[in-house]
């Protein structure tokens, strides 16, 4: 079985003028809970789409779910899922609605959809509320709801955009335990978030500034090398510093 | 002195409890965080302050005036910068707070030295002619807040200011709050990002229309009953399931490379060398760390306070 989830090498997309991306070149396991920050226009948004199958490259290679993201778009878009707590479901739609949408979007067949969505309807706990707008659900049923809507296809990566921002903290925690379980059960998550709290539930974290990596390791091991005592502190320092790493690896 | 007494105020929408008879008080030039989740209630109260909105019971004064009775002179003294960002995307910058500045009648003479005072923190000079809907995050949440400062408020109330805000633009966001609270103003600001809550001078967490606890950062937290350690070196997932079934052990969270653990007691080296020794953790390292702002709220949200 192949051990990398996803690997970029050199990898480049420009705007005109304007580098986006330049460069990256990260390798993430199986199973590794692999977090993305960046300030805005820091280059975050272009990576993701790259990986995602929505954005050709201009330049360098990578391989998601190990299909090439030049020629198998298309297969890549089967092994992803992506989910945003605040953004990912159709609040004027009925939970089954919901469900049945993403799996249409996701190309399962119908009677697949009926067969995972009782499924997940019941591991979610939302018997009771099929039939009720998506909107009356509390936030932390909400968000488990999308990130099984992002799964129906059981793809082996997936891809969350600040997952728990704004949640209450019980339903937070919950949220990573489970994330912490897909994970241990060998799914590769990709986090990409402004909430530094976030930052602290992945494996390793990778810093991006003015398109390019800055740096790339275990929250524990950034505050320790950075000497503060958290991620904020680390990005804030990171991020503000003029030139934090050598001229000849710019 | 107090600068802002809400008084036992409640509002329901339809079947929705959204405030249960919320109490607090804030001293004048005092910055004070509402701290909680989405639907904790925290812009249904803002949003009563500002005379937005009427609550079915209770009273709430600002500057001894009246929400019911004295909404204009509440409206002449306090600054609102809303969740949602509410400035016209397709007028500039200056555009925007002159706007503003009509609409809150500022004398023509007063303007040139509050422009100057209001670009000199935001740092938004160099950008005057851009189209609000053309800036970042940042520095629209920097206009919004210029614009909700341009006639001088005494009390300035911000609903989650922060929210989608990039961790370094958030950072000097705050920086530019203290500036404005170390020119007298009082500031009520409310946040979903716990870790804003050190922040403030005092904070008030909101969970389900009611306050779980209020008090500086510091003794808040000093109200969480149990001890943390923050735990790494080992296999976490086998430390953690260990762990399950200590009797001391109140609560555990995995992280991307630590484990936190809550115990209702301090545990002796001894304690710790018999665990690593019974689990088959040789490499295992612990530090006591401080409860976070979270570790307390789930405390309070399982009724674990004093």
């Amino acid at each position: 079985m192949n051990e990398i989830a996803v690997q970029t090498q050199n990898l480049t997309r420009r705007f005109g003028k304007f580098t986006a991306v330049d460069r990256l070149t990260i390798t993430v396991s199986r199973g590794e809970i692999f977090g993305f920050l960046g300030a805005n226009g820091a280059g975050k948004t272009t990576a993701i789409r790259m990986l995602c199958g929505l954005l050709l490259p201009s330049e360098g290679e990578a391989t998601v779910a190990g299909f090439d993201v030049y020629k198998s778009s298309e297969a890549i878009k089967k092994n992803i899922g992506y989910m945003s707590q605040r953004f990912s479901l159709y609040d004027d739609l009925t939970i089954s609605e919901n469900i049945d949408f993403f799996g249409g979007v996701y190309g399962l067949s119908p009677a697949l959809i009926e067969e995972r969505k009782e499924a997940l309807i019941e591991q979610v706990g939302l018997g009771d509320f099929r039939k009720r707008l998506t909107r009356d659900l509390p936030l932390g049923f909400k968000q488990r709801l999308a990130l099984g809507s992002a799964m129906l296809h059981d793809p082996p990566i997936i891809f969350l955009d600040e997952p728990t921002s704004g949640v209450d903290p019980r339903a937070r925690r919950e949220f990573w335990s489970i994330i912490n379980e897909l994970a241990a059960a060998g799914k590769t998550v990709f986090v990409t978030t402004h909430f530094m709290d976030e930052a602290e539930y992945c494996h390793r974290v990778s810093i991006m500034r003015a398109g390019k990596l800055i740096a790339l390791d275990s929250p524990g091991k950034l505050k320790e090398s950075y000497g503060r005592n958290n991620m904020q502190d680390v990005f804030v320092a990171l991020v503000n510093d003029e030139d934090p790493r050598p001229e000849e690896q710019l | 002195m107090h600068h802002l007494i809400v008084d036992n105020v409640a509002k329901t929408y339809g079947e929705t409890r959204a405030l249960k008879g919320v109490s607090l008080a804030v001293e004048k030039g005092e910055l004070f965080g509402l701290i909680g989740p989405d639907g904790a209630g925290k812009t249904t109260l803002l949003r009563s302050i500002c005379t937005l909105l009427v609550p079915d019971s209770g009273s709430i004064t600002v500057a001894g005036l009246d929400i019911s009775r004295d909404v204009p002179a509440i409206r002449a003294i306090l600054g609102y910068m809303p969740q949602r960002f509410s400035l016209y995307q397709d007028l500039s910058v200056a555009q925007n707070l002159r706007f503003f500045a009509d609409l809150f009648q500022v004398p023509k003479h007063e303007r040139p030295e509050r422009l100057a005072r209001l670009y000199h923190f935001s740092r938004l000079e160099p950008f005057k002619s851009r189209l609000a809907g053309n800036l970042s995050g940042g520095m629209k949440q920097k206009l919004a807040l210029s614009c909700a400062l341009i006639h001088t408020p005494e009390i300035l109330v911000l609903d989650e200011p922060t929210f989608g805000v990039d961790p370094v633009s958030r950072q000097e966001f705050w920086e530019i709050l203290h500036q404005i609270r170390a020119g007298g103003t009082t500031i009520v600001v409310s946040t979903a990002y716990m870790d804003e809550a050190d922040q403030c001078d005092r904070i008030a967490l909101f969970f389900e229309g009611e306050i779980a606890a209020m008090g500086s950062p510091a003794a808040v937290k000093g109200a969480f009953p149990y001890r943390v350690y923050r735990l790494s070196g080992t296999a976490l997932q086998d430390l953690k399931t260990f762990l399950e079934g200590q009797p001391e052990v109140r609560g555990i969270q995995l992280f991307g490379d630590a484990l936190h653990v809550s115990f209702s007691e301090k545990p002796s080296p001894e304690t710790w060398r018999e665990w690593a020794r019974r689990g088959g953790f040789p490499g295992l390292r612990w530090e006591e760390i401080s409860p976070s702002i979270e570790d307390v709220f789930l405390a309070h949200m399982a009724g674990e306070t004093a």
